[in-house]
């Protein structure tokens, strides 16, 4: 990865402590960030906190492109954060994965 | 700093206006605060009729249900009228004790039905005489169709819209129907006395009967009604009175308030109450130019002229009045009229088409070869024109009997093009052509789905034929039926018995390989994933292929999210029976995680809420019960009475049934939840009656199964599926009604939609009477899930995924401790 000034990489954990096509949440710097594993093997991040209600995203349900929000349904594209249902859009976070399976966000 | 908006009226100018200036961003200008009489959300005055008649579910005539203001930041004080307006201190005071300040204010207190001094209408002691009743609101169509139970024959007074309206309701419910109207023609307000002729044909022809410059001078019975006198000598035998004899602005908090009020709040061209600076009025209560409305559409150009001027989308904006032309159907009769009546000029033209025999009338008032009145009865082909003409001025044909036919008719195509921009299609909810041709720009290309964006035709329904010309013409004739309202779900096109036969010829057993296998181009949908896994749990019960993503997050923690993030923790306590031992527990778990709020529920259980998603396990280890499964679309409870051993009155043994019923199908998925009840006698202290499947004990030790009731948002008695000699045989017939549901049922589709949709008589003929001779295959399937049960719980002693028990929400501050 080519470094952006002021942008630093964090490591997060391991991917596969993330189940198959679910969310968890992470804290990076005092700020939540809910990282999905798709089925294609890819991950996602985005801000942890629906723009709606707040509620909490990494428990939401995603397929390859959205996440839904478990308490009112709003949909955000993963890769953008943009709302589907008209919300104001999430941050999204660059992720990477090491060779041995760690995730590291750039923030 | 946000302003604060207050809005007094949560009728349909209120809701409307509020509406519009969210429309224009002014979600972020004002904290919006709205105060309603009526303890509901905003529905479909209009629509009442059917609701009365029962064509339409109250469900069906709601415009924003609660969620609609909580998602949109909306304080609604739901029942709670004002009472006071300081204008000074710019504060409203209501009656449960409240003051809320604001910054602007909008009056929109619509009107009431006005109530004739008819000697017997109110009884001194009681207010109004039980047997009398207006037509207005959502609960006086409720009393009304409560009491039209078991009451033979309804006068209404009044031979208005209304009252029309109501003898045709209560004619429906099988009472006889008399319209007594003081008038010398039905709906004299809007036609002639020919039309009126004609409409009191047609409506006769219904079998209503009309009495015309009748008036009532009293209504007869003290405890029930037994009549009505008229003032000439006549008494008209009846058991019930509807009084529709008009409304009356509701204006009293404005002029106490001291604003101007003559006949309704004196407002200028922006809506604003005259003198006044952030006060206004909208709607019924409104006086603009002198003229109060009390149709529909003059309302939908306030609300916008209000909504621009307010969130300042356009500052010129300006009211200037409108012209009526309504769009009606009166008791089933199509009715429209606009403008002048008759000629009120000597040298005004006035072309008259009537038949009476045939129910028809049409008729055109012309004036300086301007369009000034039309009145069209039956008929309305030419509606569409003739308001357009009539709005602006258009150049009319020559032949005048052209505004009335189609002469070698141009056609339907023609007649929608020429159809200008901005002419209103659908009066009900205010939709103009041009919104209808930019949903379908926008992509909608199917007639329900340019409907569900716009509203249109989801009022009345009497423009759906027109929206769907112009639908089509919009769309070039590429407009295409609805497929996914008939798929099960949105992400596999495919319907429910087609989706589960694919899914057995080819052995799916999880939710990724059906997406792999029947999605287009195997593409997962979230959407789709909760409502799959439901029905590949009900198909393959043990065999099924659990992939933890396809649930939904309470079915991954077995617990209820909360608005917070935290969840709600529902121990199982079959047919609401506990003992001192589990109380204790639960009172030492609550004291343990300090628990915020401890709550029985309406099934008979006892609620902890705002547990953190990571104590979950500890929380269940340390009640040590099974789940209650109040998180899924599962079933829920069996809610029982005290039954034989206890109560005097009972007639079989409810609660031993109910542990039984619980015992066997406990945590069954379904398209959604089912609740149980069952109830020891017909008292229905349980309220059998009214549960997706309730029991009722009957004399002779027989038991009644209902099915298809509901008592939340949508309320329905359930039908009775059959009357059984033994517990053993409920238990049989419960699950095997169960399973039917389950196989047949949309995804979220509860038993009340699903019953009514099948039919209760061929849900008897497969569940009871196995005509189908697919009984015994609905018991195997139920017994295989019954089989395949794991209480959750258990699971939860170690997860199941990594960190399935982690915090979401890592920095959410713990819940008030």
């Amino acid at each position: 990865m080519t470094a952006t000034p002021g942008v630093r990489a964090h490591r997060l954990g391991r991917l596969d402590e993330i189940p198959v096509g679910e969310g968890r949440a992470f804290t990076v710097d005092g700020e939540q960030i809910a990282v999905f594993r798709l089925r294609d093997g890819n991950a996602r991040a985005v801000s942890a906190v629906c723009t709606h209600a707040q509620g909490p995203l990494a428990d939401g349900q995603i397929d390859g492109d959205v996440v839904i929000c478990p308490l009112h349904q709003h949909m955000f594209d993963l890769a953008t954060g943009c709302s589907t249902t008209g919300q104001p859009p999430l941050r999204s976070y660059p992720l990477h994965i090491d060779p041995d399976g760690h995730l590291f966000v750039h923030i | 700093m946000r302003q604060r908006l207050v809005v007094i009226g949560n009728g349909m100018a209120g809701a409307r206006t509020v509406e519009e200036i969210l429309a224009r961003g002014g979600g972020e200008r004002f904290s919006i605060t709205m105060f309603g009489d009526e303890p509901y959300g905003n529905y479909n005055r209009i629509m009442l009729s059917n609701v009365l008649a029962g064509t339409d579910d109250e469900a069906e005539i709601f415009l924003n249900g609660l969620a609609w203001y909580e998602a949109n930041g909306i304080t609604l004080h739901a029942g709670t009228r004002v009472r006071r307006i300081d204008r000074f201190a710019r504060k409203v005071y209501a009656y449960d004790g409240t003051s809320t300040s604001y910054d602007r204010l909008i009056i929109a207190t619509g009107s009431r039905p006005f109530v004739p001094d008819i000697p017997g209408v109110r009884d001194a002691k009681r207010g109004f005489h039980q047997g009398v009743f207006t037509f207005r609101t959502i609960d006086d169509t409720r009393n009304m169709l409560r009491y039209a139970r078991g009451h033979h024959g309804a006068v209404v007074i009044g031979g208005g819209l209304l009252g029309l309206e109501a003898a045709r309701g209560l004619q429906s419910h099988g009472l006889s129907a008399t319209v007594v109207h003081a008038g010398g023609h039905l709906m004299n307000q809007q036609l002639d006395p020919q039309a009126g002729a004609v409409l009191k044909r047609s409506v006769e022809r219904l079998g209503i009967t009309v009495e015309l410059n009748a008036r009532t001078t009293e209504i007869r019975g003290a405890e029930r009604v037994t009549g009505i006198a008229l003032s000439d000598g006549r008494v008209i035998p009846c058991d019930m009175v509807v009084i529709a004899a008009g409304i009356r602005p509701n204006t009293e908090v404005a002029q106490a308030g001291g604003l101007v009020v003559e006949r309704g709040v004196v407002v200028d061209d922006q809506m604003r109450a005259i003198g006044e600076r952030g006060v206004y009025a909208v709607g019924e209560c409104a006086q603009h130019r002198g003229q109060v409305y009390g149709v529909v559409a003059p309302l939908w150009e306030q609300a916008r002229v209000l909504a621009d001027h307010i969130t300042g989308a356009d500052p010129t904006a300006a009211y200037h009045g409108s012209r009526i032309a309504t769009k009606l159907k009166v008791a089933g009769v199509n009715v429209a009229s606009m403008g002048l009546k008759g000629p009120e000029r000597e040298d005004d033209e006035f072309v008259v088409v009537a038949e009476p025999t045939r129910g028809m009338y049409k008729s055109v008032v012309v004036r300086d070869g301007r369009l000034v009145g039309a009145t069209l009865v039956d008929d309305l082909s030419k509606v569409a024109f003739l308001m357009q003409a009539f709005d602006r001025g258009l150049p009319l044909p020559e032949e005048r009997v052209r505004l009335l036919f189609d002469l070698g008719a141009p056609s339907a195509e023609t007649s929608v093009e020429e159809l200008s921009e901005d002419a209103q299609v659908c009066n009900c909810n205010g939709v103009s052509k041009a919104d209808l041709v930019s949903a379908v720009k926008d992509g909608a290309r199917s007639v329900t789905g340019v409907m569900d964006a716009t509203r249109a035709g989801k009022g009345c329904g009497s423009c759906r034929s027109l929206v769907t010309q112009i639908v089509e013409w919009a769309a070039g004739g590429e407009t295409e039926e609805d497929p996914s309202a008939g798929w099960y779900v949105p992400g596999v096109p495919l319907a429910k018995q087609e989706l589960m036969a694919e899914i057995r010829a080819r052995g799916l057993r999880s939710v990724s390989a059906v997406f792999a296998e029947l999605a287009p181009a195997g593409k997962e949908d979230a959407k789709s994933k909760m409502g799959l896994a439901s029905l590949l749990r009900t198909m393959w019960a043990g065999e099924y292929v659990d992939e933890r993503d396809a649930r939904f997050i309470n079915d991954r923690v077995h617990a209820n999210i909360q608005k917070d993030g935290t969840f709600s923790v529902v121990p199982q306590m079959k047919g609401g029976c506990t003992t001192p031992d589990q109380l204790r527990r639960i009172a030492d778990v609550a004291d343990k995680y300090q628990v915020p709020l401890v709550k029985v529920t309406g099934g008979q259980r006892i609620d902890l809420l705002g547990i953190r998603k990571e104590d979950l396990p500890k929380v269940w280890a340390d009640l040590g019960m099974p789940s209650g499964h109040a998180y899924g679309k599962s079933f829920r409870t069996v809610k029982t009475c005290v039954g034989l051993d206890f109560c005097r009155y009972g007639l079989g043994d409810s609660t031993a049934l109910g542990i039984a019923l619980e015992t066997r199908y406990q945590g069954l998925e379904a398209p959604a939840k089912m609740k149980l009840a069952v109830t020891g006698c017909p008292r229905n202290c349980a309220e059998a009656y009214v549960k997706d499947l309730g029991v009722v004990a009957v004399e002779g030790g027989r038991w009644e199964i209902y099915v298809g009731g509901a008592a939340g948002a949508h309320i329905r008695k359930g039908d009775l599926l059959a009357t059984v000699g033994t517990a053993e045989e409920v238990i049989t017939l419960t699950g095997r009604f169960l399973q039917y549901y389950r196989e047949n049922a949309n995804w979220l589709e509860r038993t009340y939609a699903f019953v009514p949709r099948v039919g209760i008589e061929r849900i008897r003929e497969v569940v009871v009477d196995d005509a189908d001779g697919i009984a015994a295959g609905l018991d195997q399937a139920v017994q295989a899930s019954v089989d395949a049960y794991r209480d959750p719980w258990q699971e939860g002693r170690e997860p199941v995924t990594p960190g399935q028990f982690r915090p979401a929400l890592p920095l959410l501050p713990v819940p008030k401790r």
